[in-house]
């Protein structure tokens, strides 16, 4: 015990002095790994300096000011940094609400939350910017409840163990999933108490198994489903997706294009092939998953004119220049549908969203162009939307299911409505 | 007193092919670069969103990527008697606004080009001796060669993402009987994608000149034959025909823009900003008028900005860069009395003619697709490719069917004789529409010392400053030319077999039209050379009278190419930055002594 302080005061007076530039870049290269900015910067703020709103089932939290400012975290101790990041306490002893992914970060070693620690009281500006409360009405507004919470789904904060069979590589990718990645934060489902329902592949087959519509968007599954997860990806793929937003036949959209933006794009080549290998030793959720098998039909019918399908004629005025008739696409540019896992899941919230509203790829510093699909709900009603997704998701092998129109209204927000298309998009707004 | 803002190292007005070129160049050299826009942001989204994008009626009648001529436009003269008026509509040629310029609203034809067109003055004066260039004919040579420049077309292709077919690379014949052009000069590597494919007009234009003994080859065009990364790592999709090239927003990131190939990765690097209208007035010289200080805007809110930098890139449209030569004192004014001075000297254009072939019913041509930059040409008649000793002109033209798709509003042709409207021009167009085909002669065409630009001595733009005049005519040679060319086209044309052709040439005496489109390749003004009293600008497009100051862009060419001039445009772009990466910043100075 005793030594053990001694080594903690050995380190603060260290790092009260000057972390050296390596920690602190090492700690800015695990803060994007993390994706702190993601949450802790508002649209158009200062980064890290909080005040981003996110919706939870109780109503709105604002991240907080993370910069070294004294509204921010700037009088925060390594410990006190450390309760927040893994245990989420604050300094104040409250809890953090959970959409702080403490559930994952406390994977995370104590080496990386030295050099995260470095970089946010170093490496970062400070921001004098005081943190806003919660919308949420009390009663919910009361913490106490939370502190239960995390007692009851938050893990133990332990070192974490490399699993002795697996490969360094995959152990690296556990590392960064299960940890600062904290892919299950979006990607595994919760629980009616919002935990996630499970946080590593250890915890069951639910993890990373794909969430309920987020925002508008469904975060896929990334197990080894063909239909709708990760199966018919090769590693490599996963990694130029992961680096640059797009593949072959896959573009990203919805809120991983930020992810991919602000995070992804900076990781190491070494680091993103762990993240996929490691992606790629999950199993299937569904036993009986086969991988997709074209069929040549309703491309063969569009071929000689025949657009009786319903949906099909929606789909050769409005998409097939781009995605061709074949569901094919072309390479890297406009994506392939055929085949197309997001285009299957079983809700199909993500893909009626992508043709209301459109999307951009990100631009990122290997792949600088920011390609973009035009919003088509305004010229397309909600039946021929919900035809045309119908159409795309049950063509070329496709196995995804038909969708109704009011699936479609209900998707539509302010920024989304259908004009009729009288005013050929000139006008959105009536 | 207008705002003046921190000092920068470079600064660049104009964001088309040459503005965008040299801000890639110059940011990767280190530089910290401005480019001033004086149009607004554009870009393929939104402006080319599909379908919004595919509207003939916003795009090419109401003109929605073309300079507005109530605010800033050109006066129009035919010779120095007469008085010049503005051009108040748009017709014959039709200058871009915005981000990417013409660069966003060409076509995508993407040549090289011809070496002699290069040494104008010295090849016809070697072949056919010095009577026989008119004396009042004012070509010159550029002063650069084509082994010069070939890297710089090369790389250029990459960027465009050009497809095409090479007749040779590094001397071996590569694409005979495959659509190369045997009359092409010599290659150091393929193009980067394969020749687009072609459309029936197209080929039915490669079977008649070949049956006339000419070497039909696929056009080289930017609109891509497949999905494409550049060297800059930006992405392109594949063409799909539509038709909607020129004056449009290319919605399928398929025709080559600086909007679509370059400006993605300039948005990567710190040390660059791209400021949308932003109008520049003049380039500020210090008081010994040999060094430029910066230049003056006017933005967007209407103030007046003072953005000083070290280096001043002129990449406007051609005219406009004379312009702001003209209205910023950087180089002497020409004189065509005296035929002095440099600036406005050697305005020239482009000499077109065409003809049309109407067919029966059982033809089919498609005309409703295209592309831009496809089709199939002839270089027998282009450049120096054919004895011209019999026939007593300069000059010559490629001769092609570059279908780029019949709009429905511009583009319904019918047979001669037929009446513009009522039934029986309803009936023709049932009966043609997708039963024509249309060929060119684009021809050359030379300067001249009665063409030039100068300062319109009355008229003036929104902003109060001198509209520039444009002095212009065809001239004999012009005609002689164009009535060969037409002659040649109509018997390809007649090949055919159709039911009857239109003839589009120049009659003897015909004077120059503003209100007929003919193409918007402008040229010279501020050109090129190795003689300070004949050029304005040396072989690396500097400024010989104010050395900080570079002009890249046709402003620079001595007389119009055969061929289409965005190729050479950026190439002479590329060959311009890297003199000032190797040579300039290491000294600035002058880089040729006068």
């Amino acid at each position: 015990m005793k030594t053990m302080l001694i080594a903690t005061a050995l380190c603060a007076a260290s790092l009260t002095a000057q972390a050296d530039s390596t920690l602190i870049k090492q700690g800015e290269y695990l803060a994007r790994a993390g994706d702190c900015v993601a949450c802790h910067t508002a649209k158009g703020g200062k980064p890290f300096a909080g005040g981003l709103p996110m919706e939870t089932p109780i109503g709105t939290v604002y991240s907080t000011n993370i910069t070294p400012d004294a509204s921010g975290i700037g009088h925060y101790s390594f410990e006190d940094f450390d309760q927040a990041v893994r245990h989420g306490v604050g300094k104040d002893g409250s809890t953090l609400y959970p959409a702080m992914p403490y559930p994952s970060y406390a994977r995370v070693n104590d080496e990386d939350m030295r050099a995260l620690y470095a970089y946010f009281m170093q490496g970062v500006e400070p921001v004098a910017q005081p943190n806003k409360a919660t919308d949420i009405p009390w009663p919910l507004s009361m913490r106490w409840p939370l502190a239960i919470w995390r007692g009851l789904f938050a893990p133990e904060v332990k070192a974490w163990q490399a699993s002795a069979a697996a490969d360094p590589v995959v152990n690296r990718g556990a590392y960064l999933v299960e940890g600062l990645g904290h892919c299950g934060a979006c990607h595994t489902p919760r629980a009616l108490t919002m935990q996630e329902k499970a946080l590593s592949p250890q915890d069951g087959e639910q993890f990373l198994a794909g969430s309920a519509p987020l925002e508008g968007w469904i975060a896929k599954s990334l197990r080894g489903d063909h239909k709708d997860g990760l199966g018919s990806w090769s590693e490599a793929q996963l990694v130029q997706f992961l680096k640059t937003g797009r593949s072959e036949r896959s573009a990203v959209f919805g809120g991983m294009s930020d992810v991919v933006e602000h995070s992804m794009q900076y990781m190491s080549d070494a680091d993103l092939t762990a993240i996929a290998r490691y992606l790629k030793t999950l199993p299937a959720s569904n036993p009986d998953d086969k991988p997709h098998v074209y069929d040549k039909q309703v491309a063969q019918a569009l071929w000689n004119g025949d657009d009786s399908k319903p949906g099909a004629s929606v789909y050769i005025d409005n998409c097939a220049a781009c995605h061709r008739t074949d569901g094919h696409g072309y390479t890297r540019v406009f994506p392939a549908l055929a085949g197309n896992p997001v285009v299957q899941t079983a809700d199909a919230t993500s893909l009626i969203h992508v043709v209301l509203a459109g999307g951009t790829v990100p631009a990122t510093h290997t792949a600088p162009s920011n390609l973009t699909m035009p919003a088509f709900g305004w010229r397309l009603s909600d039946q021929e939307v919900a035809d045309v997704v119908s159409f795309i998701r049950t063509s070329w092998g496709n196995q995804g299911g038909a969708v109704k129109a009011g699936e479609v209204a209900k998707l539509r927000t302010d920024d989304m409505k259908h004009t009729s298309g009288d005013d050929l998009g000139q006008v959105t707004t009536h | 007193m207008a705002n003046v803002l921190k000092k920068v190292d470079a600064v660049i007005v104009g964001f088309g092919w040459a503005g965008a070129i040299m801000a890639k160049e110059l940011t990767e050299a280190g530089l910290q670069v401005v480019a001033l826009e004086r149009g607004p942001m554009q870009d393929t989204y939104p402006e080319g969103s599909y379908p919004q994008v595919i509207d003939e009626l916003t795009y090419s009648v109401r003109k929605k990527l073309f300079v507005d001529v109530s605010k800033e436009t050109v006066t129009i003269r035919h010779s120095v008697n007469d008085v010049a008026l503005p051009n108040r509509q748009l017709g014959a040629f039709l200058p871009g606004k915005g981000v990417g310029g013409a660069g966003l609203h060409w076509s995508g034809v993407h040549f090289r080009v011809d070496p002699i067109e290069l040494r104008m003055r010295s090849h016809y004066e070697e072949r056919y001796g010095k009577a026989f260039i008119p004396e009042d004919m004012t070509i010159q040579d550029f002063g650069v060669t084509y082994q010069e420049l070939e890297p710089y077309f090369d790389f250029a292709e990459k960027v465009f993402g050009t497809s095409g077919q090479a007749w040779t690379v590094n001397g071996t014949v590569v694409g005979a009987g495959k659509g190369g052009n045997p009359y092409a000069a010599d290659r150091s590597s393929p193009f980067p994608l394969p020749a687009q494919k072609n459309v029936v007009s197209a080929k039915l234009f490669e079977k008649a000149a070949t049956s006339l003994g000419y070497k039909p080859y696929n056009l080289p065009s930017a609109n891509t034959s497949g999905p494409y990364t550049n060297p800059y790592g930006a992405q392109m999709g594949p063409c799909n025909f539509c038709g909607f090239c020129s004056g449009y927003v290319c919605y399928m990131y398929s025709k080559a823009s600086p909007n679509v190939n370059i400006l993605p990765a300039l948005r990567q690097v710190p040390n660059f900003e791209l400021r949308a209208n932003a109008h520049v007035l003049r380039v500020n010289l210090d008081d010994s008028k040999r060094n430029a200080t910066g230049v003056t805007y006017i933005d967007a809110q209407g103030r007046e900005v003072e953005q000083p930098a070290d280096l001043v890139i002129l990449a406007a449209f051609q005219f406009n860069n004379v312009r702001l030569m003209l209205l910023s004192g950087i180089g002497k004014p020409y004189d065509p009395v005296k035929n002095e001075g440099v600036v406005g000297r050697n305005f020239a254009y482009q000499n077109m003619g065409t003809v049309k072939a109407f067919f029966d019913k059982d033809t089919y041509t498609n005309n409703f697709i295209g592309a831009g930059g496809n089709g199939i040409a002839i270089d027998d008649f282009n450049a120096d490719n054919f004895d011209h000793g019999p026939y007593g002109f300069v000059g010559g033209s490629p001769m092609w069917v570059n279908q780029a798709g019949s709009r429905p509003i511009a583009g319904i042709a019918n047979p001669p004789g037929t009446p513009a409207w009522g039934s029986a021009w309803k009936k023709a167009t049932a009966d043609y529409y997708t039963h024509q085909v249309s060929m060119d002669a684009h021809g050359a065409h030379q300067s001249y010392r009665g063409n030039y630009l100068d300062l319109d001595p009355t008229y003036r733009d929104a902003f109060g400053q001198p509209l520039l005049r444009m002095t212009f005519d065809w001239q004999e040679n012009d005609i002689k030319m164009n009535q060969f060319m037409v002659d040649k086209l109509s018997k390809v044309a007649q090949a055919m077999n159709p039911k009857s052709i239109a003839v589009l040439g120049k009659k003897v005496k015909e004077h120059f039209n503003t209100a007929s489109y003919q193409t918007t390749h402008l040229n010279g003004g501020a050109i090129m050379g190795t003689d300070p009293k004949t050029s304005a600008l040396n072989r690396y497009l500097q400024s010989w009278d104010v050395p900080n100051v570079f002009v890249p862009g046709a402003s620079a060419f001595p007389q119009g190419l055969g061929y289409n001039p965005t190729g050479l445009v950026a190439a002479l772009t590329y060959w311009s930055a890297r003199a000032i990466r190797e040579q300039y910043l290491k000294n600035p100075g002058p880089l040729v002594q006068a």
